[in-house]
């Protein structure tokens, strides 16, 4: 669904990603992890050329990304990022609705489709009369997955989506969306500097460093053969926190 | 009837002809400039700059010059063509530079959003960037309908007809009640026009093509946010985004109108266009209720009485006293109160003959004014009136001895200048007060609830380093309104009771 060859792009005469080549099937869901400047976003948004690779190649769904317009390209891929992007100015029904708008889908059956999309998503249908500032962080993730999935993609890209949320919020968010995926057989790209989050939702984790893919392959696959010492540690974070995390509770009881 | 309104209507429909020629070209040429300035941002000072220029030539010269310089193109240099194209330049600025501005202010991530669903850049700018920066690039062309309007009268003298015929001619003529006649036609059309604008604009704003209506209903009343109003400077901006963020917190959306004149504010909300925003009781007092005396009145007395002619007259409601006047004081050097022992406005009189005050350019003709000048026999070497960003500058390049400050003004502080005691009382109190329009008050008493919880949680110095964080750390004032905020929801909010201002005055 998703191909990417020696994808590479600079700014200056540094890489901020440089040959980076994966794949992900119908259904799967790949998790770029790493440090801050690591390349994953950069390379997350060559896949619909929010950025523009300097060079390589990017196929989605079969299709050469590149050589479609831009604007054709994005809509038939879901995004989702960190910073939500409401449009304030319209209401959450509207809001789902502009990727079908701009396929041109005639009012009665977008009403539908958003009424739908709304309780895919786990939102009142109350809710779609009210405008964007009136919603909980974790509710405005909601519509914007919503709007993401609204022209039903068969691709999906994510930007640390839920980073911005509180712990429990974030924790539901992640259960409806990992049920989502699974039910609409997305393929997914997901990226996340949380390791763990990566581990609970991934089906497999790509690591990257100073620009480049280190290693790809099965959470387990990474834990018990990783490519050098530093996958290891990262691997192995959420273990020693989990770890360190029952001691201190159950030292208090 | 006769004598000079005979010709009331060639004059007034020539006038609106014109303004309206001028407004429409303006504003039809400065957006788009101003969309193309936001795009490429390096002709922005080039195109702002250019367009400032145009600003500083004198409205009458700009017109002026426009009679040669036509006339040497082989075009007709006098009659309606100069003075429209002096207009037209004229009234550039506020639109292009609210565009500009208004089109900055848009989240990114609102525009990383529109791209990334798959809108052209055409999309992107008609149905996200544009409406959103809607509100601002209305505000331009309000003030560039009142520059346009005031600026018409100035047409007569190259020839073209307007209200200025009156105006002019009864200079001419000595005949006082002609040049009043063109000021209040040219004042009335004015108000006018720019209450048009702005009714135009809402109804453009709630005339939404896409699926809005629909589901309406669906959440019941909630969905109508909550406008909130301030008037043009800085600690009014703040203000709106700590009353926008208060509302916020009960859960309702909120739109925020800034940038209103003085009694535009008012106005707005006694017809329900905004919802509240914060005024002060002094101004009230004299330009609403129209009374000069508050002599030997407690802040207290002036609230309270306030208080009851705005609810009895408007339905309006005081919300929260938040805890601080910004009243016009009169402000001296540290050094010059040190060195002539100056404390109190009293202390000034014996020095007066020998010292320069200065003022904004209403002070002198308010009635606060006349009340000193008989509470304290206060007799000035010189008065200058001036522009009220300049005063400081003035005062601290000792250009001037006295200046008359706004209590609250960060610059105080940071130029160190010491405030005179008015110990006769002879300034009205201006407590900042929090109004709520007559609809909001009777339908969201949470709304009511929660901005009452900002009683008297903003002292002077408070409000005096909130604008601060603006003007002097270039800070949004949304940005200094967050900080308040988070603050205030550390803090339990005090008691009603507890937060009343104090002392006997």
């Amino acid at each position: 669904m998703i191909r990417v060859e020696g994808l590479t792009r600079r700014y200056g005469s540094t890489p901020a990603v440089d040959g980076v080549s994966f794949h992900v099937g119908a259904g799967e869901l790949l998790a770029l992890v790493g440090a801050s400047g690591s390349g994953k976003t950069t390379t997350l948004k060559m896949i619909n050329r929010l950025v523009e690779p300097d060079a390589g190649r990017v196929v989605v769904e079969g299709r050469d990304a590149l050589s479609l317009p831009p604007h054709l390209l994005r809509r038939g891929i879901g995004y989702v990022f960190q910073g939500v992007g409401l449009f304030p100015h319209l209401s959450v029904a509207d809001n789902v609705a502009v990727p079908l708008a701009l396929l041109g889908w005639p009012r009665e059956r977008a009403r539908r489709r958003v009424l739908e999309l709304l309780d895919l998503v786990e939102l009142e249908p109350a809710l779609a009369a009210r405008y964007p500032a009136a919603l909980s962080g974790g509710q405005q993730q909601r519509v914007g997955v919503a709007r993401a999935l609204a022209a039903s993609p068969r691709v999906m890209l994510l930007d640390e989506p839920f980073a911005a949320l509180d712990p429990l919020t974030r924790d539901r968010l992640q259960q409806s969306f990992d049920r989502l995926r699974r039910q609409l057989a997305l393929a997914a790209v997901f990226v996340t500097h949380d390791v763990a989050e990566a581990v609970a939702l991934a089906d497999r984790i790509g690591v990257m460093r100073a620009g480049r893919l280190v290693q790809i392959g099965r959470p387990r696959e990474l834990a018990s053969r990783p490519a050098d010492d530093e996958v290891a540690r990262l691997l192995d974070t959420p273990r020693r926190q989990a770890r360190l995390v029952a001691e201190r509770l159950g030292a208090d009881r | 009837m006769t004598g000079p309104l005979a010709l009331l209507p060639e004059y007034l429909s020539a006038h609106v002809r014109l303004t309206l020629a001028a407004l429409a070209a303006g504003v039809a040429l400065a957006v788009p400039v101003g969309v193309l300035v936001s795009r490429v941002r390096s002709l922005e000072p080039v195109v702002l700059g250019l367009a400032g220029v145009i600003q500083t030539v004198p409205a009458l010269a700009l017109l002026a010059v426009m009679v040669p310089l036509l006339s040497s193109l082989g075009l007709p240099g006098i009659g309606v063509l100069p003075a429209l194209l002096g207009l037209v330049l004229y009234s550039l600025l506020p639109v292009l530079r609210n565009t500009v501005t208004g089109l900055h202010g848009v989240d990114p991530a609102v525009i990383e959003a529109a791209r990334a669903l798959g809108m052209t850049g055409r999309q992107q700018l008609l149905q996200v960037e544009l409406p959103l920066a809607l509100p601002v690039v209305v505000a331009g062309i309000r003030t560039a309908t009142v520059w346009t309007v005031g600026l018409a009268t100035l047409s007569t003298p190259v020839g073209a007809p307007s209200l200025g015929n009156y105006i002019f001619g009864g200079l001419q003529t000595r005949d006082p009640a002609s040049v009043l006649v063109g000021c209040a036609a040219a004042a009335a059309l004015a108000l006018g026009l720019d209450l048009l604008v702005s009714a135009v604009a809402s109804g453009v704003a709630r005339h939404r093509p896409a699926l809005a209506a629909w589901t309406a209903g669906g959440a019941g009343t909630g969905a109508r946010p909550v406008r909130v109003g301030a008037k043009t400077f800085t600690e009014q901006y703040v203000l709106a985004e700590i009353l926008a963020g208060t509302v916020r917190q009960t859960g309702r959306p909120v739109e925020a109108l800034t940038s209103l004149g003085s009694t535009v504010a008012f106005d707005a909300l006694a017809r329900g266009q905004i919802d509240a925003y914060v005024d002060y009781t002094g101004t009230l007092w004299t330009t609403l209720m129209g009374r000069t005396e508050a002599a030997g009145m407690s802040r207290q007395e002036v609230l309270a009485e306030v208080r009851r002619w705005l609810l009895r007259r408007h339905g309006i409601v005081v919300a929260a006293v938040l805890g601080f006047e910004n009243a016009y004081c009169f402000a001296v050097r540290d050094d010059a109160a040190r060195d002539l022992g100056l404390r109190r406005l009293g202390d000034l009189a014996p020095l007066a003959p020998r010292l320069t005050l200065a003022s904004d350019y209403e002070f002198f003709l308010r009635g606060e004014w006349r009340s000193v000048e008989r509470a304290y026999g206060l007799v000035f070497r010189e008065r200058r009136s001036m522009d009220p960003s300049l005063l400081y500058d003035a005062i601290a390049a000792r250009q001037v001895d006295v200046v008359t400050a706004y209590s609250s003004d960060a610059r105080i502080d940071a130029l160190k200048l010491v405030v005179l005691e008015d110990d006769r009382h002879a300034i009205p109190p201006y407590d900042a007060v929090v109004l709520v329009g007559p609809r909001l008050a009777r339908e969201a008493k949470d709304v009511l609830a929660a901005l009452g919880r900002l009683e008297g949680r903003i002292d002077v110095q408070r409000m005096r380093a909130l604008s601060r964080e603006v003007d002097a750390r270039h800070r949004s004032p949304a940005a200094a309104a967050a900080d308040f905020l988070q603050a205030a929801r550390a803090v339990p909010p005090r008691d009603a009771g507890a937060a009343a201002p104090a002392p006997a005055r």
